[in-house]
């Protein structure tokens, strides 16, 4: 295919890693991940900021990457649900949604697993409901919540994200 | 786990979710191909009418676009309606995309655009102009219902009204207690996380591999084979993973015609995703307008049941669902009457979602039993419980089982069911009113109407592989059956590789109406039993042995006195032979036990709302749900898709509903901010109890299965719970604010 004329140069740091990329001004840094790097553990259910299902974490705060053009996170650090492993171990949240069955079809998963990393770094959450509430960005149509809750509190109360 | 530990019903996580969790699992937009191309859909700004001209001299102009597809340029593709038949659909002539110039409803497909990119196709389908003539049309139930009709050609699978029994309007007219209300349930959308995908890959010469968002890769296949004419070998049907679909992947989707369509006309590789505005044009489930009457004496005991339904049905195929059968059904009763009917309306054709009637039938009937309830001044359970019966009235047969009375015990007494006070309003906390409703769940147990297929193949790398062209669509399907062969074999879950959504895999049918667990499982459990059988006759030749020494297998071993050191692993077996050994064991429907009884699934459900009194926002505090599904193969993932069905019995209860607008024949609030599906601040504790049940006759396994129950029950116990709360009645659903305050 030929390029587009309207790429522009952007670079990100992807799972660790330096990458210079080019994309049209138009390009969603969702896309970016899906189409132009493969990592499609990324989802796309809506495109349009109201399901959570692109949620990753950029210079380490979580945000629907749908949301965002690429070429406005030049320089950025991006870490999708393939960084969070590190080194062939799965990162402790990834160990507690399979413990706790906290996924189903597992098309919001990668999502809520970027945005419950978030939200523990960010270290709002104090209980369940708090947890509920900060949660609800991420919709699951196959209704894994208390699941999800459940995993999410294992992990924050062990504290071992502190140490992934 | 170990090899030799039992692994049926236990709580084993699932298998594939290490996948999952990592990003690793890949659903139908995630393939790739060389010198793939993007497609986006343009959908028809009107509801009905017909097209007058096409203007796609802009889109064409956007550098990256290189076809736009309409009825007037597209590739020959099949005329008859015949061809467009697929296994599960109902009857009537099914939708022909692109077929003529015709709207039949509001964003049906109009154009398909390919571009190099998924930019250039997107921006591609803004630009195409089409202009339409439109004509009348109605997309209103409560007007259209002037002219329902009684379905003429049953739907296969489903059970048309039953035929009367008794007199329903002697007894009606002469009982001491009786209550007669009409119900509307709105029509909702399925929104399965994933975008309705699909990625088509060119190999060559009219053979394509089909990566789909469906719930029945073979049944894609053959629909694509007949509809776009490619030979069946030719077409090789992938959804390995699917990212939930509830029903709305039961029948092939336009989007699967479409993409193929586009592939076969460019001889490319093409990716077409649709957007999730477009989603809502696929199916839906039908809204309905029921009538219900039910009488009883002094006792509680029922004396007459009519319950009369009216579901939307699309211009060119006639829907069904089994949705007044269950009033006569749940509860004894010798005098009932029934109706079904369908009204037409200027939609896609409405189809199955997760516990299809059902949902609406038994939300209708459970809230009428408890206005009954408080008509006769006794105690909603208690009223359940005093009109109990173990034989289905319908059809006049036994059931194989049914343990709901274990169900309403236990699931009372975690709930706490004794504390209720029964006068509505008498219970609060601050400004909080406080309501307990509950609700009983009944569902068919069915076993998939045709044969069904796996292979079981013991691999010399020391593996178990599992392979069937059945779906897993986040119900545990791979692990179950992983489960099944691990136990056949006494070997660890994690020695079993699980092949699954595959056309080229063993025949089997549709993923659907929960028959999945006990047919697609009992066709592994023979398949097993027969590759058993396979090894045992190798071993004996192996190692000569004549006569009658007994041999078995166990703990990934053939085991007998007459070998050397009394056991020789299969491995040792088959690297002596050279070769993989499979086997292929098949399920058949029990037709004839299916004329001796019925089988049905059932469940009792308790849930506690909190209404805030001057706002009327509710709250669901807490459910509990015992279910009795016969056996259960995995608790975890069984569990799991109990709570799906609660959480979606939560949205069908508050929150959704398609918000058409009628002047316009076209839903409004197509999108999730507009569509609310329950999120995690809407769920509150929820609880789940699996009653012991063994039921020999109703499937080969005993088991019934859990994608459909989980749901059915829960509306009603939250609409009996805020009736409790308020004493407001409300007999719509979804119970918005705005009903609560009327
Ligand atoms: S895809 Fe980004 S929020 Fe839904
Ligand atoms: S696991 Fe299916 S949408 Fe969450």
């Amino acid at each position: 295919m030929s390029e587009d004329p309207s790429a522009m140069p952007l670079q990100l740091t992807v799972n660790g890693e330096v990458r210079d990329l080019r994309a049209a001004p138009w390009v969603t840094l969702l896309d970016l991940l899906r189409e132009t790097l493969q990592l499609t553990g990324s989802k796309k259910g809506c495109d349009h900021g109201q399901c959570g299902a692109c949620t990753v974490l950029v210079d380490g705060r979580r945000v629907n990457s749908c949301l965002i053009l690429a070429l406005t996170r030049d320089g950025s650090e991006v870490t999708t649900i393939e960084g969070l492993a590190k080194d062939g171990a799965l990162h402790p949240l990834q160990q507690a949604f399979i413990e706790h069955d906290a996924l189903q079809c597992g098309y919001c998963t990668p999502g809520q697993i970027c945005s419950a990393a978030g939200l523990l770094s960010e270290g709002q959450a104090r209980c369940r409901e708090e947890v509920r509430e900060l949660m609800s960005g991420n919709l699951c149509r196959c209704g894994a919540y208390t699941h999800i809750v459940e995993a999410i509190e294992t992990v924050r109360l062990s504290g071992a994200e502190a140490a992934a | 786990m170990a090899d030799g530990d039992m692994t049926i019903g236990k709580p084993i996580s699932r298998i594939d979710g290490s996948k999952k969790v990592a990003g690793r699992a890949l659903y139908a937009a995630e393939y790739d191909a060389p010198g793939l191309l993007h497609a986006a859909v343009v959908s028809s700004r009107i509801a009905k009418g017909k097209i007058t001209a096409i203007d796609a001299i802009e889109a064409l102009a956007l550098p990256g676009v290189i076809a736009v597809l309409t009825h007037e340029n597209r590739p020959r593709v099949a005329a008859f309606r015949y061809a467009y038949k697929d296994t599960v659909g109902p009857p009537g002539g099914p939708f022909k995309p692109l077929h003529d110039g015709k709207i039949r409803f509001a964003d049906q497909p109009v154009a398909v655009v390919v571009g190099e990119t998924l930019e250039a196709a997107r921006d591609g389908a803004a630009l195409v102009r089409i202009t339409y003539e439109e004509e009348a049309f109605e997309t209103d139930l409560d007007a259209a219902k002037a002219a329902s009709f009684r379905p003429r050609l049953p739907r296969l699978g489903v059970k048309p009204a039953p035929k009367p029994r008794g007199d329903f309007d002697a007894a009606f007219a002469a009982a001491p207690i009786k209550i007669a209300a009409a119900y509307e349930t709105a029509a909702q959308h399925h929104n399965a996380m994933e975008l309705f995908a699909t990625t088509v890959v060119w190999e060559g010469e009219d053979k394509i591999t089909v990566y789909d968002k469906t719930q029945g890769s073979q049944n894609v296949q053959l629909y694509l084979k007949q509809a776009l004419g490619f030979k069946l070998k030719n077409v090789r049907v992938v959804n390995a993973f699917v990212g939930g679909a509830f029903g709305s992947g039961l029948r092939p989707a336009h989007s699967a015609f479409l993409a193929t369509l586009a592939a076969k006309h460019l001889k490319r590789s093409v990716r077409l995703v649709l957007t999730r505005a477009q989603m809502f044009s696929i199916t839906y489930r039908a809204d309905t307008r029921q009538e219900i009457a039910l009488a009883c004496d002094a006792e509680g005991r029922l004396l007459a049941v009519r319950h009369a339904c009216v579901a939307a049905t699309s211009r060119n195929e006639d829907q069904q669902e089994t949705i007044v059968n269950w009033a006569g059904l749940a509860y004894a009763c010798d005098n009932a009457a029934f109706d079904y009917q369908l009204a037409r309306v200027d939609t896609p054709t409405p189809g199955d979602m997760r516990a299809p009637g059902a949902a609406v039938g038994v939300h209708v009937l459970e809230c009428a039993m408890d206005e009954l309830a408080y008509a006769a001044g006794i105690d909603p359970l208690d009223l359940r419980l005093r009109n109990w019966v173990e034989h289905d009235q319908n059809d006049d047969l036994p059931l194989t089982s049914k343990a709901q009375k274990a169900c309403y015990a236990q699931a009372a007494e975690r709930f706490g069911w004794s504390e209720r006070s029964f006068g509505p309003r008498t219970m609060r906390d601050g400004h909080e009113l406080i309501g307990w409703g509950v609700a009983g769940g009944v569902w068919d147990a069915f076993v998939a109407p045709v044969p069904t297929r796996a292979r079981v193949t013991w691999r010399r790398d020391g593996r178990l592989e599992v392979a069937a062209a059945a779906s897993d669509i986040g119900t545990g399907t791979y692990t179950i059956l992983a489960q099944i062969a691990a136990e056949a074999f006494g070997v660890s879950v994690e020695r079993v590789e699980v092949r699954l959504g595959d056309s080229t895999l063993p025949f089997n049918p549709v993923e659907g109406g929960s028959w999945m667990a006990a047919s697609t499982g009992a066709a592994v459990a023979k398949a097993c039993d027969k590759l058993k059988a396979a090894l045992v006759k190798t071993a004996r030749k192996q190692f000569k042995l004549r006569g009658k020494s007994a041999l078995s297998v166990a703990r990934g071993a053939v085991i007998g006195e007459a070998l050397p050191g009394g056991a020789v692993s299969l491995n040792e077996i088959l690297a002596a032979v050279g070769q993989d050994i499979a086997a292929t064991g098949t399920n058949l429907p029990d037709l004839a036990g299916q004329r001796k009884h019925s089988s049905y699934v059932h469940s009792a459900v308790f849930a506690e709302v909190r209404v805030d009194e001057e706002l009327g926002v509710i709250r669901v505090k807490r459910i509990v749900s015992a279910i009795a599904a016969g056996r259960i193969l995995n608790p975890k993932t069984a569990g799991s898709q109990i709570i799906g069905g609660m959480v979606m019995g939560i949205g069908q209860a508050l929150h959704e509903e398609a918000q058409t607008d009628h002047r316009f024949g076209k839903v409004m609030n197509h999108s999730f901010q507009d569509y609310h599906v329950p999120a995690n601040a809407d769920v509150g504790d929820i609880e789940v109890i699996f009653v012991q049940e063994h039921d020999p006759d109703v499937s080969s396994l005993g088991v019934k299965g859990v994608g459909e129950i989980g749901l059915v029950g829960v509306a009603p116990a939250i609409a009996n719970a805020v009736f409790h709360a308020t004493g407001k009645r409300i007999r719509s659903t979804p119970i918005t604010i705005d009903k609560l305050l009327d």
